[in-house]
């Protein structure tokens, strides 16, 4: 070696020090957002805030509690659209998991999760809003729909396949038909992952801005009719943050900290607390 | 023995994984109210042709069978035999007790019944099945527990439960003692003998003595030259075992080999 | 002779199989072809709405410069300019940052220490795009505007690239947003390539008397090359794609400037900002075909990063 061995051992020493701090940027970069969206927020958090409707520009006060309910309802019935096509599609591909079309159908869902979801909004827009001349809450949980699903179809896929073998022999071996092997014996034993999957899905789609600017819409009042418009939290973020208003500068900040904590929450639960350590 | 009345037979049965053999023309009988074991060292297919009697050798992708494998007078492999209804005949114990995770222990033995059948009947066929898997007096009273929470050689035991609970003609054993320590073993061989007073059982072992102990008829297998699996010899299990026809069987049996 | 039919997972069908099975199997065919359906129809939609657009410019569409819903003429170019500038400077930032990151968790970091400060990074990726917006817009703005942009200026003025006015918001700190956004793909992504490869090769290269430096430098990360740019394209695909934070901080002005620190447009803050408001078909039609345009182009890179690391993981695993 041309180079002296302790040079050598210093440049290692220097890589491996310079990569750790790339490691330790990464990290740093969310504590500082989480940081400063807790302080900036924590300010303007109160039970009004979260329970009231907004109020115009110049009065003080007024809330979110409209968006609270209306992302509810929204995530909620996208849940209930994704959940048993996901799953569905989830024991096709864990029972016939070789062959061309199952290979096409994962493609498909990986790619799927690629695109953009403004475009996916465009497509809830075609679909369920431009005929009927109609902004919907139903039109945004579409277009969450499709987001969620890639991934309960390929979180449940595995989950299922990781229920051993052996287990659906022996229910096979009973004599139990495909279908009662299938719903009484594996999917409740790949419960819990399946569960994990929902979570992260439901990540996924909380906080999700662009598909609401034409699907949801946004309103000023209380809506509980999904085929209506409705106010979201993230479009109530949204707007306030880039008017040109203090107050509500304020009140997007404090918004923001609801969003980022609801989906902190789910993902730690879900990769954290519910994924056994031996398949972190 | 007479192999008309024997409730199993097979007849110049092949199995494929594909394109492979992995057994070739075997014709044998499998005898009511008796035990028969197959033997014969690793990768000899034994186990291949005991999961041919209940077609759950078709699990694996690309696998299929040819021949016959008649049950009582119908071949198994004819499309008006349902493998539901074929399973139910013919139940299977496999080498890892495989208990069902989310299922209680009572869960677990009547898994194989009917969602139609009321509470009362299911526990009436649970005690039962429990009985005759020497397990009953042991979990009487804690049947609504995890099966998980027994022992290795309870969750055998409750995984036969679970097979006869569904009362089959036959009753398949892969290897069903390899993992048990000797003396949860020796509690299954002495079942597998009480249970011969009502079922025909085929039990695939590697263990001689095994064999030896609670078999009334074997079958020697052995894999050829190409590695495809055939019949060498089967006949009762005391005369096999002091003086084998076949040369490679004695020297099986002596451990020269296997 | 009967003769059983090999079939995949599932166990032959008799016909008198359970009628039950029948219809389970059925639903769950039908569930997996309707989501097929699904896919292909987001694209003919997209395509149908974009019709009267791609009608009136055709191709020119892609390098024509004047976006004008006064006079109804749409070119895309400076929207395509932003994207890709923006998605450029993200990935530069995000690669060097997250390659290396990846290095330290795979190669150097010990366990303990490795779990954690991966899993915080991954936390990254789940944080709501409004709120990278919010806190671009509020926060890394100005420290844009006050200290990054000044010491640019000052050190690497020459640069035509770091000249002009620095407001805040604009292409440079769209850039430094989306890669903070995008580092978490980078890092996990090449960290799993990087864990799969590694294996044998740095048992190897260490047993021959190489510092664990210059077994990763010289070894394990050029055998990664394949992988790792999967990762990158991936990222790309994100960065390409997104729309509220990039339309918070991006100044959104259609405009091709030399400058990073001048305002920008990119395809999806057009369709965001202007969809509610668009009138007459041409115009509607013409941010659908942006749409189609961002679904297209993510499909492709999509498609194409998949197949790379698909290649490059499972002949390892």
């Amino acid at each position: 070696m041309k180079r002296s061995l302790s040079s050598r051992h210093a440049a290692s020493w220097i890589g491996a020090t310079v990569t750790a701090l790339c490691a330790i940027i990464g990290a740093a970069i969310l504590i500082l957002i989480l940081g400063y969206v807790a302080f900036a927020g924590a300010r303007a958090l109160n039970p009004a805030f979260l329970t009231q409707l907004p109020v115009p520009v110049g009065e003080t006060g007024g809330g979110v509690g409209n968006g609270i309910v209306g992302t509810l309802i929204t995530v909620g019935i996208a849940t209930l659209l994704a959940l048993p096509m996901g799953l569905l599609g989830a024991l096709f591909l864990a029972l016939f998991g070789r062959g061309w079309f199952p290979e096409v159908v994962r493609f498909l869902s990986d790619v799927l999760s690629g695109i953009p979801s403004i475009a996916i909004g465009l497509f809830a827009y075609t679909l369920l809003v431009a005929p009927f001349r109609h902004f919907s809450a139903l039109s945004a949980s579409f277009a969450f729909a499709i987001l969620m699903l890639p991934i309960i179809l390929r979180t449940s896929e595995e989950a299922i396949r990781s229920v051993p073998r052996s287990i659906r022999e022996g229910a096979l071996a009973l004599g139990l038909s495909e279908f009662a092997t299938t719903m009484r014996i594996v999917v409740p034993a790949a419960r819990p992952a399946i569960i994990t999957g929902l979570l992260l899905a439901i990540a996924r789609v909380t906080g999700e801005t662009a598909p609401l600017l034409f699907t949801a819409f946004g309103s000023q009042f209380w809506e509980l009719n999904p085929a209506q418009p409705m106010a979201q939290l993230p479009l109530q973020v949204f707007t306030y943050a880039i008017s040109p208003y203090a107050s509500w500068h304020a009140q997007a900040w404090a918004g923001a900290l609801l969003l980022i904590t609801a989906v902190l929450v789910l993902n730690i639960l879900a990769r954290l607390v519910l994924t056994p350590r031996t398949q972190r | 023995m007479n192999a008309t009345v024997a409730p199993m037979r097979v007849e110049n049965l092949s199995a494929y994984y594909g394109s492979r053999e992995a057994v070739a023309d075997v014709s044998m009988p499998f005898a009511a109210n008796a035990v028969t074991a197959l033997m014969g060292p690793s990768g000899c297919g034994k186990t291949t042709l005991l999961r041919c009697l209940n077609r759950i050798h078709e699990i694996a992708p690309n696998a299929y069978a040819r021949g016959k494998v008649l049950l009582g007078d119908r071949d198994i492999y004819d499309s008006d035999m349902s493998v539901v209804e074929l399973r139910r005949r013919v139940g299977m114990v496999f080498q890892r007790a495989n208990p069902f995770p989310t299922l209680s222990i009572l869960g677990n033995v009547t898994a194989g019944l009917s969602g139609s059948v009321p509470a009362a009947k299911r526990m009436e066929v649970a005690e039962s099945a429990l009985r005759g898997a020497a397990l009953w007096e042991e979990v009487r009273d804690k049947l609504s527990k995890p099966a998980t929470a027994l022992s290795g050689g309870q969750q055998q035991r409750l995984c036969i439960a679970r097979a006869l609970a569904v009362e089959p003609e036959v009753l398949l054993m892969d290897e069903p003692t390899s993992s048990l320590d000797p003396i949860s073993t020796l509690s299954i061989e002495e079942l597998m003998t009480s249970l011969t007073d009502r079922y025909a059982i085929v039990v695939v072992t590697h263990n001689l003595q095994q064999a030896a102990r609670v078999s009334k008829y074997s079958a020697f297998m052995l894999a050829d030259e190409t590695g495809i699996g055939r019949l060498i010899e089967m006949d009762e299990t005391s005369r096999m075992f002091t003086k084998p026809s076949d040369r490679r069987t004695e020297d099986y049996i002596s451990g020269r080999f296997g | 002779m009967a003769v059983s039919q090999p079939r995949g997972d599932a166990p032959r069908r008799s016909r008198s199989a359970a009628a039950g099975d029948r219809v389970f199997l059925f639903v769950v065919n039908a569930a997996v072809g309707l989501f097929v359906i699904l896919v292909a129809l987001l694209f003919l939609e997209l395509v149908k709405g974009s019709w009267p657009s791609l009608h009136a410019f055709g191709p020119k569409f892609l390098w024509t410069s004047e976006w004008n819903p006064v006079t109804n003429q749409f070119g895309a170019l400076p929207l395509i300019y932003g994207t890709l500038v923006s998605s450029l400077v993200a990935i530069v930032l995000a690669g060097v940052v997250g390659i290396l990151a990846a290095t330290y968790l795979a190669e150097f970091a010990p366990r303990w220490v490795a779990r954690p400060l991966g899993f915080v990074i991954e936390l990254l990726a789940a944080v709501p795009s409004v709120v990278f917006g919010l806190w671009g817009l509020f926060v890394l703005a100005p420290v844009v505007r006050t200290v990054i942009g000044p010491a640019l200026q000052k050190y690497l003025g020459f640069l035509p690239i770091f000249q002009g006015p620095i407001s805040g918001v604009g292409m440079l700190t769209a850039g430094l947003v989306l890669s903070f956004m995008i580092l978490p793909t980078v890092t996990a992504i090449s960290r799993e390539v990087i864990v799969a490869i590694g294996g044998d090769l740095r048992e190897a290269s260490m047993s021959l008397g190489a510092t664990k430096w210059e077994t990763v430098a010289r070894v394990v990360l050029p055998a990664s090359r394949a992988g790792i740019f999967g990762a990158l394209v991936l990222a790309l695909g994100r960065a390409l794609g997104e729309t509220i934070a990039t339309t918070m901080v991006i100044g959104n002005r259609p405009q091709i400037a030399a400058s990073l620190f001048a305002p920008s447009y990119t395809l999806a803050s057009v369709i965001a900002n202007e969809f509610t408001e668009a009138n007459g078909d041409v115009y509607i039609s013409a941010l659908i075909e942006l749409g189609l345009l961002l679904f297209v182009v993510s499909f492709i890179v999509n498609a194409i990063a998949r197949l790379l690391l698909w290649i490059v993981l499972r002949t390892r695993s």
